[in-house]
């Protein structure tokens, strides 16, 4: 019972990590109608962005731990966001008259020129992230050994969501994001400044992703140029499970994926992992075409 | 006009037949015969993405299914490679009316991302080396060439001959294919499901019957492909290779058979002539794929126009009759 508890405490961290990246995709997918491909490759520049910055500013030295972990975090969101709003001035606003199909291969290839541009900056090798950033202990409760580390993921991660859910929910940034999502044409007519919108959804679901990016370093220890592939579908299949476009859906898809991620890798196989969780996805599709908490949309005639 | 366009045809078919005569340089036989076979896979991708209007992103498991049964069969119990081609399109075929059936109601994203999900599952499936069969990471070795009673193909300008028959087989069928009652059926589908369905079209099965029939000739191209590396690895199907395909579709013309073949040739081609960019060269694809979609989002050779033509002058007299 407690390997059990210890994988659930697994999965939920490396989930609101999912859940995190996921909910750059519904934000993208419920105001464009688009799979941003390059949401995974903004990923990886987060994680690589905070490492050279910790290396340049040596701010958590400086500061000393939490305090300069959120200052290095809000950078690294800041320049995400700053790349998530190139990305969708180069790449995805010049089409959005387009059709559907020239979207998608304008997102396959930011997607693969990110990836490149990391490769070419960073080199192929893997890179380590110092040790000493995250505290290492562990705590017991109850029998089960918890790693500190895996409750600050998880923490940080709950605070994220809750204030996007309240940055949407509450305030009018929010509701114009929400106005917009519903009907682009309807919310220039009630005077929403819809290029804004979207480019405020560019900067905020980036800026998650980076964070993520950021997270995972510290997590693991290691990152690569190609991870943001992995984490983007694995995000991508956690807000489809969920339903996409609906950002409480993210979140739980999001958890829902980690644990039966980390649940499958500890009684079936690890080298199944990816396997497992893409068979959830297509088994939660064939029965909810439209994901767990998507609503059935009536098809438009 | 017509003597003249087939003289034309002559002229390119000789330039063709000749073409392993005068080009010494075997590295470049090799370059084209890749692109033969991305070619061919990107046709029968086509049928999928071009004419249903499907999004097929996992297409890469269909061509893996077609090199792994050659490859296993071939190096199990000995049997020619050749004869293997249609078993390889059959067993991808069965795979495709598998895993398509319960899928293939979905909407288009969605489709997408669970196409994806079916190629990486594949894929894993083959890095952990399922049933014993496919080697694991290390993949296959010692998959026989083709070979026509005595004669072995083995020598780049003979697999340049054998890919470029099958090839023109394969753009023959697919271009009577689009102009057959099918091929029509799966593009009133691309442009209006609702409609097609409406018009007494059984959209579930023509859609199911597009992903088997691409699925069989991507089988095919995967037989070729083993039977010609001799060696194949799981990573020669992974997700990139999807998008490769998928982007020559789209690149040279969704639901055209010159645009598709152009896109072969541009995709595969060109990077090889800035190979010594190596590094930077995706850089410059990811790159000219985005500004391809922006630009020319039709693809450089899109298909024309069908008009149709109402025999209305035998019913309407105009003022000069």
């Amino acid at each position: 019972m407690e390997f059990f508890f210890q994988q659930v405490t697994n999965g939920l961290a490396v989930g609101s990590i999912y859940a995190i990246v996921a909910l750059g995709y519904t934000m993208v997918y419920g105001v464009l109608r688009l799979i941003n491909f390059a949401h995974g490759d903004l990923f990886t520049i987060g994680a690589y962005l905070g490492l050279t910055l910790l290396a340049a500013t040596t701010i958590t030295d400086k500061v000393g731990g939490v305090l300069g972990l959120l200052i290095l975090c809000i950078m690294v969101m800041g320049l995400v966001a700053l790349a998530g709003t190139l990305l969708e001035r180069m790449a995805y606003r010049p089409l959005r008259e387009s059709p559907r199909l020239s979207a998608v291969v304008s997102a396959l290839g930011a997607s693969i020129f990110f990836q490149n541009a990391v490769m070419l900056i960073y080199g192929t090798q893997f890179r380590v992230y110092p040790h000493d950033i995250l505290p290492r202990t562990v705590i017991s409760i109850a029998g089960v050994d918890i790693p500190v580390m895996r409750l600050i993921i998880l923490a940080i991660s709950l605070c994220m969501m809750a204030a996007l859910y309240f940055f949407i929910q509450k305030t009018k940034i929010g509701t114009a994001i929400r106005a917009t999502a519903i009907d682009q044409g309807a919310a220039k007519l009630m005077g929403i400044n819809v290029d804004r919108v979207i480019a405020i959804v560019f900067m905020t679901g980036p800026a998650l992703g980076g964070a993520a990016g950021l997270m995972v370093g510290l997590y693991y220890g290691q990152i690569s140029f190609t991870m943001g592939w992995v984490y983007g579908l694995k995000a991508f299949t956690a807000a489809i499970i969920g339903g996409i476009g609906n950002i409480p859906g993210a979140m739980i898809g999001g958890l829902i994926l980690g644990l039966v991620e980390a649940l499958g890798s500890a009684y079936i196989s690890i080298a199944w992992k990816d396997a497992i969780a893409f068979g959830v996805l297509i088994l939660i599709l064939v029965f909810r075409p439209t994901g767990l908490m998507g609503e059935r949309v009536a098809e438009k005639l | 006009m017509n003597k003249n366009k087939n003289y034309i045809y002559a002229i390119i078919a000789l330039f063709f037949l000749m073409l392993p005569v005068f080009l010494k340089d075997k590295y470049w036989i090799d370059v084209i015969n890749n692109i033969g076979i991305y070619a061919i896979l990107a046709l029968s991708l086509n049928i999928i993405v071009g004419h249903t209007g499907l999004f097929n992103l996992g297409h890469a498991a269909f061509y893996a299914m077609g090199a792994y049964t050659t490859a296993i069969v071939n190096t199990h119990y000995h049997i020619p490679t050749l004869w293997l081609m249609p078993v390889s399109g059959i067993t991808a075929a069965l795979f495709a009316l598998v895993v398509a059936r319960p899928i293939i109601h979905l909407r288009g994203d969605y489709l997408c991302i669970v196409t994806i999900g079916m190629g990486e599952i594949v894929r894993i499936a083959i890095i952990n080396d399922l049933f014993g069969l496919t080697g694991g990471a290390n993949g296959i070795f010692g998959i026989a060439r083709p070979r026509i009673s005595e004669l072995v193909i083995k020598s780049p300008s003979d697999f340049y001959y054998f890919i470029g028959l099958f090839l023109c087989l394969t753009i023959y069928l697919f271009s009577k294919l689009e102009k057959s009652r099918f091929g029509r059926a799966l593009n009133y589908i691309r442009e209006d499901e609702t409609a097609a369905s409406g018009s007494g079209i059984d959209t579930a099965k023509y859609k199911l019957a597009a992903f088997v029939t691409g699925a069989a000739w991507a089988g095919m191209a995967g037989n070729i492909f083993a039977a010609k590396m001799t060696t194949i690895a799981p990573e020669s199907f992974n997700f990139w290779e999807s998008v490769i395909v998928f982007t020559i579709v789209i690149l040279g013309g969704s639901g055209s058979i010159p645009g598709v073949l152009l896109g072969a040739v541009i995709v595969i081609g060109l990077p090889e002539i800035f190979r010594d960019l190596s590094n930077a060269r995706m850089l410059v694809f990811g790159l000219a794929m985005i500004l391809m979609a922006i630009f020319r989002n039709r693809g450089l050779i899109p298909p024309l126009p069908r008009t149709y033509k109402l025999p209305l002058k035998k019913f309407i007299k105009t003022e000069e009759a």
